[in-house]
């Protein structure tokens, strides 16, 4: 695991974009070969949305060979209700890029057959060869990745899940405080399905998550925080900003900031496609 | 380019790096167009998998709905109110000069006149789309003659009439037909008002209040009875009272009836009302707040003498007088010389300026589904037509236009019973000092300065 701290949201933000964009020029993604990306949604993730959207704006980077699969999706909720995933990636991402909409993948929160759903998304991964890096994030106060709930299956696949009080509750605050208006269920991809990613990066920003963040990396792997699943996967980043890190121990946050200068190595310097690489 | 599965294939166009008048804010957000409707760009995205293909950078211009004149006597020349055999063309040459004006929808106004010149000219003024040819017509605004002798204005006194005998058959025996009419000015202290302005409203003309010496009670009968425009504020009524406030009053009078607001006409021209008075107007009630030009013949012809209907009017400057006094009888000021002056004058926002020259007259006229708002037009298979649209570029100079010239805009309409709904969504281009750049027309580049200045 890498633990890259940055000293706020902002910088953490920048430091994932930079990767993510680092990542995909270095793959030389092209006609046949496509860089495959999960995506996460929240507020966790818009500062870094926001970087790559600059990056491609100036010209630095395209999304035309990257296929995304996003993490999850609401049941029941209108696709363009302006809560719904679909909405959210739309307006904070895809609308911004040039990104191929065939390429774009969300759950379909409305289809008829939901559990068909989630297996045609599965299907939809592995043919498009894998995940190259799923970016989470997030984790909510119980860390969760996704909407894989505590006590989710550390094995699990894309499904339909019931969601937890505090998860809701959390929710709440993007329809108008009213809790009757939160949807109460969501597709989600698994723990298992992120974890065959070939590499994965968790963005993890605030003081709100800092006990789960503990919880993730310094006690042990237990589906009660799915997120410590990662533990066990080959290549997994956790960025986070120093609120996050306020409950790990001195030893651990210096240690991963002493290594700081090898982590910045993976984003500078930052390439770009318009020099040709 | 990319090609998606959906079964339109028409051509979809994305106005880029622009800010929307969208529910009453600019909003940083592109304008995707297609076959003449403002489409939902993450329907697209999501459910027919495309994207656009052609785009256009705007500079970081504002797109708004285009500007609607309601109350224009006529311009270059060209006067509505003079009984001649060809109406029709010089309808048709105002139509097309004003769209150098971001109009692109207007009411051709006729002014108190003998009963023989409206029964030669109305049937000579349909409505009309807008195309390049010109603005639409929306329909014609009978701006008299049942108003008050008193308050005539510029009206020739000879031709001012009641309709106390006959009260509606007065009406149609004056003015022949109303087929083609859309909004109607008179003065409701006259005998028989209500009925006629029931009758009125009942047929969906908009009723107007103006030329007239009703005080504040009257003028909310006549409000009860279906007025819904005061015809340009303050000119041409009794002053405000603080025991009487006249039809002023309307602005805050608390006998609207329920789920509706009156709207007034303001000449923001700098000279039909100071600058205070439209500041009290636009801060008591900005909503209804609806810029009209009030032009006359002489607008865009320069200074001296020119016809307005059965008189002589001087202009010098701005100004136009009644030949050989001292009696406004309209403006010269074209629609985008109001705008800028009333958003300079009030202090107002930008989207309250636009709006007031666009949204809200499109509300008065009822149309405000279709035209005065920049929100998605309906599905590809609905009839809804989307709105229209006025362009202000953040910079000056040539904008290096090269929208394709093969589009076409699609025709709908479910408004009922005035035809004059149909009309199609129309760009205007404007610079940051709001000067009009360019005119499109059903999506056709139909002005452009460049092109003028040759």
């Amino acid at each position: 695991m890498r633990l890259v701290i940055l000293d706020n949201y902002d910088l953490a933000s920048e430091w994932a974009a930079k990767y993510i964009c680092n990542r995909i020029i270095q793959f030389k993604p092209g006609q046949d070969r496509y860089f495959t990306l999960g995506l996460p949604t929240g507020s966790t993730p818009l500062g870094c949305y926001k970087k790559l959207i600059e990056y491609h704006k100036n010209g630095d980077l395209s999304f035309k060979y990257v296929k995304t699969f996003n993490m999850d999706e609401y049941v029941g909720l209108p696709r363009n209700h302006p809560e719904s995933y679909h909405s959210y990636m739309w307006n904070n991402f895809f609308k911004h890029i040039d990104i191929d909409p065939n390429n774009a993948h969300i759950l379909d929160g409305n289809a008829a057959d939901l559990q068909a759903e989630c297996d045609a998304f599965e299907k939809k991964i592995k043919e498009a060869g894998g995940i190259d890096l799923f970016v989470g994030e997030g984790i909510g106060p119980d860390g969760h990745i996704a909407f894989n709930e505590p006590g989710s299956s550390l094995v699990s696949r894309t499904r339909l899940k019931t969601l937890a009080m505090d998860t809701i509750l959390a929710n709440a605050k993007y329809f108008d405080g009213d809790l009757s208006k939160v949807p109460t269920m969501a597709l989600t991809v698994g723990v298992g399905t992120v974890m065959d990613a070939r590499e994965v990066m968790i963005l993890i920003t605030g003081a709100h998550k800092a006990f789960a963040l503990y919880k993730a990396i310094e006690e042990g792997v237990n589906h009660m925080w799915t997120v410590s699943a990662f533990q066990q996967h080959p290549r997994t980043i956790f960025v986070c900003d120093e609120d996050a890190t306020l409950e790990l121990r001195v030893k651990t946050v210096k240690y991963f900031k002493g290594l700081m200068h090898v982590h910045n190595k993976l984003v500078d310097p930052l390439y770009s496609m318009k020099e040709g690489d | 380019m990319r090609r998606g599965q959906g079964a339109a294939r028409a051509s979809v166009l994305q106005f880029t790096n622009c800010r929307l008048l969208r529910g009453g804010t600019l909003l940083r957000e592109d304008l995707w167009v297609r076959e003449g409707r403002v489409l939902d760009p993450e329907k697209l995205f999501f459910d027919e998998r495309r994207l656009a293909d052609k785009q256009k950078d705007c500079g970081g211009c504002i797109l708004a709905p285009g500007f609607i004149d309601v109350q224009i006597n006529g311009g270059f020349g060209v006067d509505f109110s003079q009984a001649t055999e060809d109406v029709g063309s010089g309808v048709a040459l105002v139509a097309r000069k004003i769209l150098s004006h971001g109009v692109t929808a207007f009411c051709p106004t006729l002014v108190t006149s003998p009963p023989e010149v409206y029964h030669k000219v109305l049937p000579q003024i349909p409505v009309k789309r807008g195309g390049p040819h010109g603005a639409g017509v929306i329909g014609v605004h009978l701006e008299g003659p049942f108003i008050s002798r008193q308050k005539r204005g510029a009206h020739p006194e000879a031709y001012v009439r009641s309709f106390e005998a006959n009260a509606f058959h007065d009406v149609l025996a004056t003015y022949g037909s109303l087929d083609n009419v859309c909004i109607l000015t008179l003065a409701p202290e006259l005998g028989r008002s209500h009925e006629v302005i029931q009758e009125l409203t009942a047929r969906g003309i908009r009723v107007s209040l103006g030329h007239s010496v009703a005080d504040l009670r009257t003028a909310e009968d006549a409000m009860q009875s279906g007025a819904t425009f005061i015809t340009h504020l303050f000119n041409a009524m009794l002053p405000f009272h603080h025991r009487d406030p006249g039809i002023v009053g309307l602005l805050t009078s608390d006998q609207v009836p329920p789920g509706r607001h009156i709207f007034y006409g303001m000449i923001a021209d700098g000279i039909h009302t100071n600058p205070a008075a439209l500041r009290i107007a636009h801060r008591a009630h900005p909503q209804g707040l609806v810029l009209v030009t009030d032009a006359i013949p002489a607008l865009g012809l320069g200074n001296g003498r020119h016809t307005l209907g059965q008189q002589v009017v001087e202009v010098d400057g701005l100004s136009a007088y009644v030949a050989g006094t001292k009696t406004l009888c309209g403006s010269i000021a074209p629609m985008d010389v109001c705008v800028r002056h009333f958003l300079q004058t009030t202090g107002c926002s930008v989207e309250s300026a636009l709006e007031s020259a666009s949204l809200h007259p499109a509300q008065l006229l009822g149309l405000e589904k279709h035209k005065g708002t920049l929100d998605f037009g309906a599905d590809a298979d609905s009839p809804v037509q989307p709105p229209t649209l006025v362009w202000l570029p953040a910079w000056s100079t040539s904008l290096g236009l090269s929208v394709p010239t093969s589009w076409r805009w699609g025709w709908g309409c479910d408004m009922a019973p005035r035809p004059h709904c149909c009309l199609p969504p129309d760009f205007v281009v404007l610079d940051d000092a709001l000067h009009v750049q360019a005119t499109y027309i059903s999506g056709e580049l139909v002005w452009q300065a460049e092109m003028a200045r040759q």
